[in-house]
């Protein structure tokens, strides 16, 4: 367990090392920010109480959106590009060989690398949202703490989503298109694009069923205070179920998949 | 010039050849280069889906804003995207390489690792924009048409200076790739949508200080018959290749300064 939490601290130290991207990345949070708040204000101008949110809390859906988009990975950007490249380079036998879960040392550091970019790239963004527009912000702590394990529970989701892709380079090699795949589904079906309250019919039924609702829908209702209550529970314990079904599903892929890696050598 | 862009053409078969070397990659990727570009799409259709107009605009005259812009980005990402990847060579030392090869740098780092994916950015926006032009309810006259060819020309020159003056931006802080986003990618998710619905002073910001307004907003609102949110006069719709000259130039300066600033690492 000490060594997870030394893997999860070094993910952060990492991730922490290089300021000036990470003030870059705020930077380029905060402009798309603008962007898509203005968009959303002209909808919103259109129909107020559009999907069930009145304009300030569609506009704290988008500066959640731009604070969530590097934390739960909903574009990607973690662990996966390396991990692929050590599955194609063959350097993945050297992780096989050391004495600790080759899927939970990724984890700890993917929550690492998060709790960073929580901190480094999600709170600044928000600052500026806030001073800029008239947001709903939650005035009770236990909103706040019930957000912050939503979110928590958001990353273990996309972890394992992204692990069971990246798995795929041992069958592919090449991982890039997957990856991307992965991605764009993350996009689409997190709630980055539009909330998912707007999708209409059959498609916003499905989309809030799949496992990247997690990643931003479910997070930011938390905030917004749509669940309460037992309300509360069925939602974390929708995050969980699909948090614990995929880590299962990547770890029955991890065992099939290093039965195939060959050590050249003697 | 013509030795730039021959070794430009040949650095770029090249990648092409080892691109195709992982043909199911390349397939998936191009796809996913064009879904990737037309969500931004069905997210303005969703929100079509609830509303008639936007900001005054209907959904064939954002069509038709969506369709230049993302047409003239594709176009600047496809032949300059490359460009975001010069801080790391940067950072690295392996820009040395290029310094010593008798062809110019520019050449060779816009260039580098060219990515034919990107034509899918370019075939979306391109159907969006046949999509608008189809539906629009627009007067054609022929200034109107010439307008269109137009501005993706001198769109695709505005963007593509925007990657240069980045890339020179990366010489001094080579970390902040991202920064050059927000003026790129994040220039043209702006463009997307009608001036008339941000504020004045961030329209005003876009096309006097950085103008990527002349990429498709001016000569826009003269095709579609619009008012300037500004009021500036009607002679702004013809500016475009004044523009995109001036900013080629400048970009061409900044990028001179910062590779002269350039200092390998090491001892």
């Amino acid at each position: 367990m000490r060594l997870y939490a030394v893997v999860a601290a070094g993910g952060f130290r990492r991730y922490a090392t290089y300021r000036v991207a990470t003030a870059a990345g705020v930077f380029t949070n905060t402009v798309f920010g603008f962007i898509l708040a203005y968009t959303y204000i002209a909808l919103w101008d259109e129909r107020p109480q559009l999907g069930g949110y009145d304009q300030s809390e569609a506009l704290t859906y988008v500066w959640l959106g731009q604070a969530l988009l590097m934390t739960c990975a909903m574009m990607g950007g973690g662990f996966e590009d390396e991990l692929i490249e050590r599955i194609r380079t063959g350097d993945i036998a050297i992780d096989l060989y050391r004495p600790a879960d080759l899927q939970l040392w990724w984890l700890a550091g993917d929550l690492g690398r998060a709790a960073f970019h929580l901190l480094g790239r999600g709170i600044v963004p928000m600052v500026f949202g806030a001073l800029a527009f008239d947001l709903a912000l939650p005035a009770s702590p236990w909103t706040w703490a019930a957000f912050l394990l939503s979110v928590a529970l958001g990353v273990v989701v996309s972890f394992a989503v992204r692990f069971l892709v990246s798995l795929s380079a041992f069958w592919l090699m090449d991982g890039a298109g997957v990856m991307q795949m992965c991605w764009l589904a993350g996009l689409f079906f997190s709630g980055m694009l539009l909330p998912l309250s707007l999708f209409p019919g059959l498609l916003g039924e499905v989309a809030r069923a799949l496992p990247w609702s997690s990643l931003l829908q479910v997070p930011a209702d938390v905030f917004l205070g749509k669940h309460t209550g037992w309300d509360l529970l069925q939602v974390y314990a929708f995050q969980g179920g699909w948090a614990l079904a995929l880590l299962a599903a990547g770890r029955m892929l991890q065992t099939v998949a290093t039965r195939r890696v060959v050590v050249q050598g003697g | 010039m013509a030795d730039a862009l021959r070794a430009y053409g040949l650095i770029v078969a090249m990648w092409v050849r080892s691109t195709m070397a992982y043909r199911a990659s390349f397939a998936m990727t191009t796809l996913g280069n064009f879904a990737a570009t037309a969500f931004d799409f069905v997210a303005i259709l969703l929100m079509f889906s609830h509303v008639d107009a936007l900001g005054g605009y209907s959904l064939p005259e954002i069509a038709f804003l969506y369709g230049t812009t993302s047409t003239a980005f594709g176009l600047a990402d496809l032949v300059m995207g490359s460009m975001d990847r010069l801080g790391r060579r940067v950072r690295d030392g392996t820009l040395d390489t290029l310094l010593v090869r008798p062809v110019p740098v520019l050449a060779q780092v816009a260039a580098d690792r060219f990515a034919l994916r990107r034509l899918g950015r370019v075939t979306q926006g391109l159907l969006v924009l046949a999509y608008a032009l189809w539906t629009l309810d627009v007067e054609w006259t022929a200034a109107k048409a010439a307008m269109v060819p137009l501005m993706l020309l001198c769109g695709g020159a505005i963007f593509a200076s925007v990657f240069v003056a980045g890339g020179a931006f990366q010489f001094f802080a080579q970390d902040a790739a991202e920064v050059q986003s927000s003026f790129t990618y994040g220039g043209n998710t702006l463009l997307q949508y009608p001036p008339s619905i941000f504020a004045k002073d961030l329209v005003r910001g876009v096309t006097f200080v950085v103008p990527l307004a002349f990429v498709n907003w001016m000569p826009s609102l003269y095709v579609l018959g619009r008012e300037d949110p500004l009021g500036l006069p009607d002679w702004f719709a013809l500016l475009p290749p004044v523009v995109a000259a001036g900013c080629l130039g400048l970009a061409g300066l900044a990028w001179r300064v910062g590779l002269r600033s350039y200092r390998s690492t090491g001892s």
